[in-house]
């Protein structure tokens, strides 16, 4: 390797072999990756993929454990954020860590050289941001801000430090349509200037609309390297989920018994600014039936998951029905009395008091829908600590959940046995319906496809299930019956065994009524 | 001299210590650290100013010695909530108790004694303006430090890089701590300059409101002035517009009984505290406010590896 310095128009940044292990997990193997001078790069790749992983190594928050970068032709160890600073490397965190009281010039102030001074900054920062269409006011309170604002913050922090190459993770996730309308003349902006851009999204459409180059990431190993612009939704689509196309048929034939669940038109306004409206959702859970709701983060799964607990209940009682009575406007108690059972997406807080033991939450599940065995006392309400304990310990060998002691408390269960846990208190009812989201997210491979067997099980059994999920290779496991949510609107429902990944990577990517186009494009 | 002289005077002088106290508490809690001990730290302050004037017969070596025994009174606190992550509300009741436990024991042999009135520091051509003169420029060096420390304590926190710093702790300490800001070293001083104050305060008390010692002679201003930093919604100069206001309201309970007023004094000594729910249910009610002014990690301990 020659040391003169960089090749005429040798690449920015060039990876070559850069693994990371994680005990024996490998969330990088062997990744190769360059960026050229002036080009915004597109790291695509579903959750869990290894961009995260990747990008962290580039900012020198995480060491990698073998391979190399090089830096504008020399090999580099960034060894920390200040280090990837140094070299002008930029970088705007998927999660903000701005000081809410504080203005936005002390915000940057935090983070800069001490010896300049607060009003240089504030008038710099304006400066800056006004030059690239990000309008900010160096005065004013973070607490003040938008999600989108919030934004700008980190993006003139990192273009303060003038940077070569700025990284930006997921950086729509948190922006309008309006507001992502405006970072990508922002990017554009960069681009012209000769800045590189590494754009980490899963999004297909805003990386075919900006990016000039994509790499593509899947379980920790590049599976495709591209212009984005010569290709179709759906073979980066394939990419980004694998080509292989897994054959579920669901094991004899469950008999289609009646509709247990169902959703008719079911609309909800979005509560925030940043979460997704439901549109006129129409869905069929049949007894006997896995329904599976395929779709990227944040299109509304959990949206759907709140109004179908009633969670926040929906505005007309016909909206939802369990077994054929209207349930729309009720409670999430009034709905576990008619047999359903639900499980959230997050466990701590949400699914479990983290705090409190597995048979305190226990009870706190099914205060209602199991008061006679677990509660005494009459009006007293008194816990029949006795029959919850049993349950607990019922539900515990059932679902194989590992624990420390006999009733710890849910917080010292690792993920995974906490998941089992909390499934395992749900099917403990033989629920008629039960809503799953995200079933196995962070749940190692062991615990997942236990999970996963309770689901089809309970099916079998004759309940109709419905499970939201983002993993394709889950959906494929358990579905009878697939759908893909999409900014808050449902796709029609196939059957399993019509989809391939391909054609739900296609929904996913909010292109219903561009997938025929594309399949005719792509059979020329 | 008027009569309405007189009385801005014996306001000054009520006054003062509340302010001193509450700036020192101010400066403490925007670095998120809730310290109840100031009651303690105060009376800590006044005794062992006391007994230092009465050694020495130099009350300005006792000031010296109020300020000192106070922040090392302080640095007890410091290390059972910051080192030893002790709950900070049951470590400050405490410290409060100690404090007076103490002082009352150590001055004991000086009970009675008459002290040595901290001299006034007089300002030769101001002193003499009409009415403001011997109100503003007559007064002794106490006085002159607690408006001093108002106004630096203001211009460090909001103008000078380390302030901005301590308030990024008081805010979230684990975003400063990611950005490199020592938060356990940023958290000892802030504490220490709270006891420093509070020191401060007592020495007023024993050298000039009252020079001579008095068991528990701070008599609940401690409190008043951690009622005074939320009345002051953390703001620096507020803490004076509120101290002199909560000092004329208990100077006001004198006068009230002295003229035969029909006020219960019981309730114009509840005043302060009725203010500070008053202002605590006004900024509650403006998230706005609330977020920008309460130190976000108030009370919350820090703890580097989670």
């Amino acid at each position: 390797m020659s040391a003169e310095g960089q090749p005429a128009n040798g690449p920015l940044l060039a990876v070559g072999q850069l693994t990371k292990l994680f005990g024996t997990f490998a969330a990088c193997n062997g990744i190769n990756l360059d960026i050229r001078p002036g080009e915004i790069h597109a790291l695509l790749g579903e959750n869990g993929a290894g961009k995260s992983t990747l990008v962290k190594m580039l900012f020198g928050v995480l060491a990698p454990t073998s391979g190399e970068i090089v830096w504008q032709g020399q090999p580099v160890r960034i060894t920390s954020p200040s280090a990837a600073r140094k070299l002008g490397i930029g970088m705007v965190f998927q999660h903000f860590s701005l000081f809410e009281a504080l203005t936005v010039a002390e915000n940057i102030a935090l983070s800069m050289d001490p010896g300049v001074s607060l009003s240089r900054i504030a008038k710099e920062a304006s400066d800056l941001s006004r030059a690239y269409g990000l309008p900010l006011d160096p005065d004013a309170h973070v607490a003040d801000l938008s999600v989108g604002e919030r934004q700008r913050i980190e993006i003139v922090r990192a273009l303060l430090q003038n940077p070569k190459l700025i990284i930006l993770d997921e950086p729509t996730s948190v922006l309008t349509p309006q507001e992502a309308d405006r970072l990508f003349e922002t990017l554009n902006k960069l681009k012209a200037e000769g800045r590189s851009v590494l754009y980490i999204s899963h999004r297909l459409e805003e990386v075919q609309r900006i990016c000039d180059r994509a790499t593509v990431l899947r379980h920790g190993k590049v599976t495709g390297a591209c212009d984005p612009r010569q290709e179709t939704p759906a073979s980066l689509a394939r990419m980004m989920v694998g080509s292989d196309v897994a054959h579920v048929t669901a094991e004899g034939t469950n008999a289609k018994g009646a509709v247990k669940l169902e959703a008719r038109n079911l609309s909800a306004a979005a509560r925030t600014p940043f979460a997704v409206s439901l549109k006129d959702i129409c869905l069929k859970v049949h007894a006997g039936e896995v329904l599976a709701i395929a779709g990227v983060a944040g299109n509304g799964q959990g949206e759907l998951f709140d109004a179908l607990s009633g969670e926040y209940p929906a505005d007309l009682d016909d909206a939802i029905r369990i077994s054929d009575k209207p349930v729309g406007t009720r409670g999430i108690n009034a709905r576990r009395l008619m047999g359903a059972g639900f499980v959230p997406e997050e466990r701590h807080g949400h699914a479990a008091v983290s705090a409190l033991s597995l048979s305190d939450n226990l009870v706190l599940a099914r205060h209602k829908s199991d008061r006679r065995a677990f509660l005494g006392g009459g009006f007293l309400g008194l816990i029949r600590q006795d029959a919850v304990k049993m349950a607990a310990k019922r539900i515990s060998e059932a679902m194989d959940v590992r624990k420390s002691g006999e009733n710890p408390p849910a917080g010292s269960l690792s993920g995974g046995n906490l998941q089992k846990f909390i499934v395992g208190r749900e099917l403990d009812r033989q629920p008629t319906v039960l809503v799953v989201n995200q079933p196995t997210w962070g749940v190692d491979a062991g615990a997942a496809s236990r999970i996963r067997q309770a689901l089809v099980d309970l099916a079998k059994s004759g309940s109709a299930v419905l499970v939201i999920s983002q993993d394709l290779d889950e959906i494929f496991e358990v579905a009878t019956e697939i759908a893909v949510i999409s900014d808050g609107r449902l796709s029609d429902i196939y059957p399993a065994s019509d989809l391939t990944r391909e054609k739900i990577g296609m929904l996913m990517g909010g292109m219903h009524g561009k997938a025929e186009t594309a399949e005719m494009a792509h059979a020329h | 001299m008027g009569i309405v002289e007189a009385i801005l005077l014996t306001v000054i002088t009520a006054a003062t210590p509340l302010v001193l106290a509450a700036i020192g508490e101010l400066v403490t809690e925007r670095s998120g650290v809730l310290n109840l001990g100031v009651e303690g730290m105060m009376v800590m302050g006044a005794a062992c100013a006391f007994i230092a004037t009465q050694a020495t017969g130099s009350p300005y070596v006792g000031i010296l010695a109020g300020i000192a025994a106070a922040a090392l009174f302080s640095l007890l606190f410091g290390f059972l909530t910051l080192t030893l992550v002790a709950n900070q509300v049951a470590t400050g009741l405490a410290l409060t108790i100690l404090g007076l436990g103490i002082s009352s024991m150590i001055a004991e042999p000086y009970l009675g004694q008459s002290g040595i009135k901290l001299p006034q520091i007089v300002f030769p051509v101001l002193s003499d303006i009409p009415f403001l003169g011997p109100v503003l420029f007559k007064q002794d060096l106490i006085f002159y430090l607690s408006i001093a420390l108002v106004a630096g304590v203001n211009w460090f926190l909001f103008k000078s890089r380390a302030g901005l710093k301590l308030r990024s702790v008081g805010d979230s300490h684990s975003s400063a701590h990611a950005l490199g800001i020592n938060v356990i070293r940023t958290r000892y001083l802030a504490v220490m300059f709270g006891g420093a104050c509070a020191g401060l305060a007592g020495a007023q008390l024993s050298l000039v409101y009252t020079p001579q010692w008095v068991e528990n002679m701070s008599a609940g201003r401690g409190w008043i002035a951690l009622a005074l930093v939320v009345f002051a919604s953390w703001r620096p100069w507020r803490i004076v517009a509120g101290g002199y206001l909560f000092g004329a309201v208990s100077i006001s309970q004198l006068y009230a009984q002295a003229y035969g007023v029909g006020i219960p004094s019981q309730f114009l000594s509840a005043l302060p505290y009725l203010a500070t729910i008053v202002v605590l249910i006004l900024i509650s009610h403006n998230r706005r406010m609330t977020l920008i002014n309460t130190p976000a990690a108030l009370g919350k301990p820090f703890v580097p590896d989670r």
